[in-house]
């Protein structure tokens, strides 16, 4: 029944209270969600807990939600704000270990180490910087660069030079651990 | 460019896993529960607009997934399993529960209904509150409205019609498999309980629900987000340019339990993860006990040769602590603090945390007090202080641990510490006593504050200990940082054996210290000794003056612990001496003494501020089999970092040391250490 219903009426309807339409919602983009909550956080668990916390603040967020965005954008924006967010809460509590190592160096290295286990994709997308993370999700998340340069708040053109700095430093990483 | 593009999107769309289906469900659940909460559904605190299953019928309304369906259907399984008499027998009936035919549950919904109907009027509060402390689940009012009757029947036509008859077992039989790692609902069956006298005892005190971890087999994560901390080995230090060597003692035991369970998987263990020390003091030796009266732990030392390098000597530093009577041990008060972020939700970490922390409640003594407090997916104190002495209480609490949810509510750490404080009394001892995977949002934001805040109540006498479960988000590097900042240990619990080792067969060591700040310096005489290496404790360096300075913290020797220290050391005019003499330096030094070095060491005993010391001059002596098996784990450990000392010396010479050492090993530790050893040996080839 609601299945013909766009995104954006069933987002303007949940924004009124509409329930049902809520629900319609964020079933209709769940599995999605989560895809991308995992290409931004390269873990399982992470991705859980990240989509957990998107979904727990999601229908506060509803108001910020304006008629003309499309809903997948939308979407893309609170994904990527809540990512940082729990990285920022990561980063404080590691800078806890000053004095133990700088805990991104050793992150890496441990994932260096179980380079093996690991898709090889997701752990070189953990080291690169958060920018160029996020923009690679986003486009490998089928986002039009028109769409990803509105979900961070930078120009069309910022988003396919970091497209072509990420390509870039992948393949550093990839040609480096050839050599090695 | 784009073909390349098109690769990564490939790759990545192959590596991106489903949505877990029991998450998914919860999450959806959780999205719903907050926007009722938000669109103000209920105007009043105390509104009476819906019901539980009226509840439940909205979602399955809403949810036409599979995994909503088996949540609901877990519900409603949960209901019948306390509320009526075949439900309790099931609950019971450990294994028995998967071979109920679905027809012979559906013939129960009549006892359900009367059930219902003769239950107290907030069963279904108590069913469904959440552990999310924003999510508004207060929308499930305490009143049963008369369309709840229904309810069963509808679920049940509901399974029925989506799932073919063959299939309806197994939706069924999740929703009692929901039981044993509890998920939705089931996070307070405590609360259920309380208000259903008749099922407390049977579904609290008998533990027997609790799914067994099988300890050898733990899956491999997939991407993990571990840290370990970085510290290169210790550097070949000539004797003549820096003589003294400054350290504080460690009693983890953490690095050795990381480096088990990942040789369990199959996998060497990330080298920042061995610290050689921990291995080390992982094993208890027989060192010689002080005597009655003296120091609090005496040291020995020993020497050796090297067994990698016949041209240098080791020289072995045992301290072994005095173990007091244990029967007149001062009352202990145990604030446990649990996370209970989604990420616990593994039988690795919350099931193994309640049967680890079970076993460790026979070792309490009646006096002694337990609360619980628990972070992340749910925040506040779920057990105020109770006596050691009334487990059935002390269980409930456990068992209704739950995990799920991220949001951090009230600083979790502020109030174990508070719960602690109130329970502090004279001549008592305090510790909050840490368990996580990781997750250490505690509620404090500042990284240097939560450092200060665990020195300043470490100062006032209430001391943190640590310990983590499962693998994939260790934080092994804050695990440090915290107990040593707390004067506590941090150790890896991975297996029920282990939780057995900490918790149970070392808890007086543990939990009580007999010496604190203990520091250890050694002067070495460069008229023996050319150069010297300390194996180990990169993490715990002091500077030399650090030594003499007693507001420097340093670690704490428990009660019947041993510590070990393990120098390689070159004598002067040995072939194995790296650096070459300077041509420039002085002449010939008449050489002073005979010995080797001087051992200094500094304590505080407990309660004081003002440390002790105790010197020993260093000579070679003969060395032990404790000090032989002590030199076979060092060596097991730098092999396993690959360090470059080691020269040729192999695994396969490791574990004919250490079996030329094992000694008694009445715990068994030292066997396992060679099947480690055995392990490590294959996976490096």
């Amino acid at each position: 029944m609601r299945m013909t219903t766009s995104d954006e009426d069933l987002a303007l309807a949940a924004a009124d209270g509409d329930r049902a339409a809520f629900s319609s919602l964020l079933d209709r983009h769940y599995d999605r969600l989560f895809a991308f909550c995992f290409r931004l956080t390269g873990a399982r668990a992470e991705a859980e807990d990240l989509t957990q916390d998107i979904c727990a603040a999601l229908p506060a967020k509803l108001a910020s939600y304006q008629r003309r965005a499309k809903v997948t954008t939308w979407l893309y924006k609170v994904a990527v704000n809540a990512a940082h967010d729990r990285r920022r809460r990561r980063a404080t509590y590691a800078k806890a270990t000053t004095g133990w190592g700088d805990w991104e160096i050793n992150r890496t290295a441990a994932n260096a180490d179980t380079s093996r286990a690991v898709d090889w994709l997701t752990m070189a997308m953990n080291q690169l910087p958060e920018d160029l993370r996020d923009t690679l999700a986003l486009v490998l998340d089928d986002a039009t660069h028109a769409q990803a340069a509105e979900v961070l708040g930078v120009s069309e053109g910022t988003i396919s030079w970091r497209i072509s700095e990420a390509k870039k430093r992948l393949r550093a990483i990839k040609d480096m651990e050839d050599a090695g | 460019m784009t073909d390349d593009l098109d690769d990564l999107k490939a790759l990545m769309d192959s590596a991106t896993p489903r949505p877990d289906a029991q998450r998914r469900a919860e999450n959806l659940m959780l999205a719903q529960e907050n926007f009722d909460a938000l669109q103000g559904s209920r105007p009043a605190p105390r509104p009476t607009p819906r019901t539980i299953f009226s509840g439940v019928r909205t979602m399955l309304d809403t949810l036409t997934t599979k995994g909503g369906l088996t949540a609901t259907t877990a519900l409603v399984a949960v209901g019948l399993l306390f509320v009526t008499p075949q439900g309790q027998d099931l609950w019971q009936g450990g294994g028995t529960q998967k071979t109920i035919p679905v027809a012979e549950r559906t013939q129960t919904t009549p006892a359900v209904e009367e059930a219902l109907q003769n239950a107290p009027g907030n069963f279904s509060e108590g069913l469904l509150r959440a552990d999310r402390e924003d999510v508004g689940l207060d929308d499930f009012n305490s009143g049963f409205a008369p369309e709840v009757m229904e309810a069963p029947v509808v679920a049940f036509d509901r399974l029925s019609q989506t799932a073919p008859a063959p299939a309806a077992p197994t939706q069924a039989e999740k929703g009692v498999i929901t039981l044993g790692s509890p998920m939705v609902g089931l996070n307070h069956a405590d609360d259920l309980s309380a208000t259903l006298p008749q099922t407390r005892s049977r579904a609290q005190a008998d533990a027997t629900f609790l799914p067994t971890p099988a300890p050898d087999i733990i899956a491999a994560p997939e991407a993990n987000t571990e840290a370990f901390p970085e510290a290169a080995p210790n550097p070949l230090k000539i004797t003549q340019e820096e003589p003294v060597s400054t350290f504080s003692i460690d009693v983890d035991t953490a690095a050795y339990s990381v480096v088990r369970s990942s040789l369990m998987r199959g996998q060497l263990p990330p080298k920042d993860a061995v610290r050689v020390e921990e291995m080390i003091n992982y094993f208890p030796y027989d060192y010689p006990a002080p005597d009655a009266g003296a120091a609090p732990f005496r040291p020995t030392v020993s020497t050796m040769t090297t067994p990698w390098n016949p041209d240098t000597q080791l020289v072995h530093i045992a301290l072994q602590g005095q173990l007091p009577a244990v029967e007149t041990r001062p009352p202990l008060n145990l604030v446990f603090l649990i996370d209970t972020s989604g990420s616990m939700n593994d039988p690795t970490k919350l099931p193994l945390l309640r049967q680890s922390f079970l076993l460790m409640l026979d070792q309490l003594r009646p006096e002694d007090e337990v609360a619980i407090v628990t972070y992340a997916g749910s925040a506040g104190q779920v057990l105020a202080p109770t006596p050691a002495s009334d487990r059935a209480t002390i269980t409930r609490a456990l068992n209704g641990l739950g995990a799920g949810g991220s949001t951090n509510g009230v600083g979790g750490l502020e109030q174990a510490y508070l719960v602690a404080d109130g329970m502090a009394t004279d001549g008592e001892v305090n510790r909050v006593i840490l368990a996580t995977d990781g997750d250490f949002n505690v509620g404090i934001n500042d990284p240097d504050a939560l450092k200060d805040f665990i020195a300043d109540k470490r100062d006032t006498g209430t001391y943190l200990s640590v310990l983590g479960f499962g693998r994939g988000n260790l934080d092994d590097a804050t695990m440090q940082a915290l107990a040593q900042n707390g004067n506590g240990t941090a150790a890896y619990i991975d297996t029920l054996s282990e939780a057995q080792k900490v918790l149970v067969d070392q808890l007086t060591g543990a939990l009580f210290s007999i010496a604190g700040d203990v520091k250890i310096q050694v002067e070495w005489n460069p008229a023996q000794i050319a150069e010297y290496r300390l194996i180990g404790y990169e993490t715990r360096a002091l500077n030399r003056e650090d030594f003499n300075n007693d507001k420097v913290d340093a670690g704490e020797l428990g009660a019947g612990h041993s510590v070990t220290a393990i120098y390689e050391v070159t004598p002067v005019g040995s072939p194995a001496q790296l650096s070459d003499p300077l041509r420039y330096a002085n002449e010939e030094r008449t050489p002073v003494s005979d010995e080797w070095g001087f051992l200094k060491l500094r304590y505080k005993a407990p309660g004081e501020d003002v440390s002790q010391l105790i010197t020993t001059p260093i000579a070679p002596s003969d060395a032990g089999s404790e000090a032989q098996f002590a030199a076979a784990i060092a060596g097991f450990g730098q092999l396993l970092r690959d360090d470059t000392y080691l020269g040729d010396w192999s695994y396969a010479d490791a574990i004919a040391l250490a079996n030329a050492a094992r000694g008694t090993d009445p715990f068994g530790y030292r066997s396992e250490a060679v099947q480690l050893m055995r392990l490590a040996d294959s996976l490096s080839r």
